[in-house]
């Protein structure tokens, strides 16, 4: 498999006033292979939109950034100057399926204009050819052909979500970064639209989504990465991570048994601020079993970062 | 008892999104209403608290028809309930901290003795440290401004809750968490529960029983100078995009 996005311990911290700092990021690394579905899943606030934002370049101007994230051409893009970012990566080698569709959709404009106006400015195209390809484009994205000439207030959320996909997907990027894509969406709509985002992964992308939604995670993930406060604390592939093994994070752990399938139990407490970060381990306060090695801040080893990981039980009584 | 009797209600009398909806809660009793986005559901809760005159059809509280609607409702049967909406960041006033935030109903309505041993009361059931109650709604995150607004549904102590896709924003976790909240002050105070959704996972988890939308709603539909359309809100696959008016049979 080829890669299409290597990151590298990607921090990102914003300057506030008065000389304070927020670590938004701390130390992320994966890679993401074309074809392949790669889930970050985290709280509100715990730094994955941050994450996204640093790839395409959209960081605010009080953001300080560290490590790497190259795309499988070799472009680095957290050093990439905006000239470059704007003209060959978004759109082009990155395409976003953005958070609230509704919203990314410009309210003024019929869908097929929309459109229209991307296939031009990446393909090229003019004419007869273009009105081809601007119907081809909403194909793919399963848009119907005679939704076009609507306005995005005349969308339903999930065809709204399907044109911003099909916008996303005109560049025909290697790499697909989508944004909390199903929120706010009812579960069928959800469904529809993560199974419609693992078949483009299906047909060769590279699928990034961040979400909060587990269910969303299990249906199309290959891997889950765990983000809690600003670092990534496990990446499991997801059959493990759903699977009778369950992850190994007492964190991600937390997280599956609050499902309302599962115990139902949130974890206790709140996650940290992110300006005002522990020393040790993030997890600790709210930790069941804290130990006194969570002083320190855990490196991601075998794709969990805790001094005292879950072990499965079989494994558990090999080493006894 | 809230009694719903005939309600229907919408926002253009001529194409109303819900028609002829009837739905008794008993007292203490948590009832979760599923139905898809765009079907009326939010509607009908809105009308359940106070918040929208439907255009037919009545409101009983506890034996009493609804008087008035919203700022018109009177003072007893509109504090009789607390409210959680789907996004707390349209629902909060961005110039309140959150300590204010939390006490607005207690002040609204001439209560303002009660408010500091109510909201120190509730901050630790919710989760919410003083320093984050001293903080405003853009200082926080979704998860912990829900927890807030959760807060406020209950400060007024309520003996109706309305729960409208309440955690549709927030992850498993804080998700658990609220929750929880509700259900012990449901024990604590003998609240009824109207929690309205379209994860039925969730509700059937959370709620005494579970009410579908499709079978409270008597759709017949004729089409406004288009194709004819299939009953309900939602074409099969769920396209809902096309004006569709219901009337009863």
């Amino acid at each position: 498999m080829t890669t299409v996005l290597s990151v590298r311990e990607l921090s990102v911290r914003f300057r506030m006033p008065g000389g304070r700092h927020v670590a938004a990021v701390g130390d992320v690394s994966f890679e993401l292979a074309a074809g392949e579905c790669l889930v970050l899943v985290g709280e509100s606030g715990c730094g994955k939109s941050v994450l996204a934002s640093a790839l395409l370049g959209l960081l605010p101007g009080n953001a300080e950034t560290s490590g790497e994230a190259r795309l499988g051409d070799g472009l680095e893009l957290l050093s990439a100057d905006e000239r470059t970012l704007a003209r060959t990566v978004r759109g082009r080698r990155i395409g976003l399926v953005p958070q609230s569709p509704a919203a990314h959709l410009t309210p003024v404009r019929t869908v097929r204009a929309q459109l229209a106006e991307t296939v031009r400015e990446l393909t090229g195209a003019r004419g007869a050819a273009l009105a081809e390809a601007v119907e081809a484009a909403a194909a793919r994205a399963a848009f119907p052909a005679g939704h076009l000439d609507r306005y995005p207030h005349q969308l339903s959320g999930g065809l709204a979500q399907r044109a911003a996909t099909a916008l996303a997907l005109v560049g025909d990027a290697p790499l697909l970064l989508a944004d909390e894509p199903t929120t706010g969406l009812d579960r069928e709509l959800v469904d529809r639209t993560a199974d419609e985002l693992r078949r483009h992964a299906d047909a060769g992308h590279a699928l990034l989504m961040i979400t909060h939604d587990l269910a969303a995670a299990e249906r199309i993930a290959d891997r889950v990465a765990v983000m809690y406060a600003g670092r990534v604390v496990e990446i499991a592939d997801a059959a493990v991570f759903f699977g009778a093994a369950g992850p190994r994070h007492p964190y991600a752990r937390g997280l599956l048994d609050a499902l309302p399938e599962r115990a139902f139990a949130p974890v206790p407490g709140m996650p940290p601020e992110l300006g005002a970060l522990p020393a040790g381990c993030a997890f600790a306060a709210r930790c069941a079993t804290p130990k006194e090695a969570c002083e320190a801040v855990p490196a991601l080893v075998d794709g969990v970062a805790c001094h005292h990981p879950h072990r499965p039980l079989a494994e558990e009584a090999s080493r006894a | 008892m809230l009694e719903l009797r005939g309600i229907t209600a919408g926002y253009d009398p001529r194409d109303p999104v819900v028609r002829d909806v009837s739905l008794t809660i008993g007292d203490g009793e948590a009832v979760g209403l599923l139905g898809p986005s765009g079907c009326g559901k939010s509607t009908l809760a809105r009308v359940a608290a106070l918040l929208h005159r439907p255009d037919a059809g009545s409101v009983v509280i506890d034996g009493e028809p609804a008087r008035g609607w919203r700022h018109r409702a009177p003072r007893e049967q509109r504090t009789a309930f607390g409210v959680v909406f789907q996004q707390p960041r349209q629902s909060a006033d961005p110039r309140l901290r959150l300590r204010d935030l939390i006490a607005e109903p207690l002040r609204a309505t001439g209560r303002r003795a009660e408010a500091d041993t109510r909201v120190g009361e509730l901050a630790p059931v919710v989760g919410l440290s003083a320093e984050l109650l001293a903080r405003r709604p853009h200082e926080v995150s979704d998860g912990q401004l829900q927890r807030a607004c959760v807060a406020r549904a209950l400060v007024a102590r309520p003996r109706w809750l309305i729960c409208d896709e309440m955690t549709a924003m927030l992850d498993a976790s804080t998700t658990a968490a609220l929750v929880g909240v509700v259900e012990a002050y449901r024990r604590e105070s003998g609240a009824g529960l109207l929690a309205v959704g379209h994860d039925a996972v969730l509700l059937e988890r959370w709620c005494d029983r579970t009410v579908r939308w499709e079978p409270l709603t008597r759709p017949f539909t004729v089409s406004r100078g288009l194709r004819p359309r299939t009953p309900g809100p939602q074409t099969p696959d769920g396209l809902n995009t096309v004006p569709v008016i219901r009337v009863t049979q």
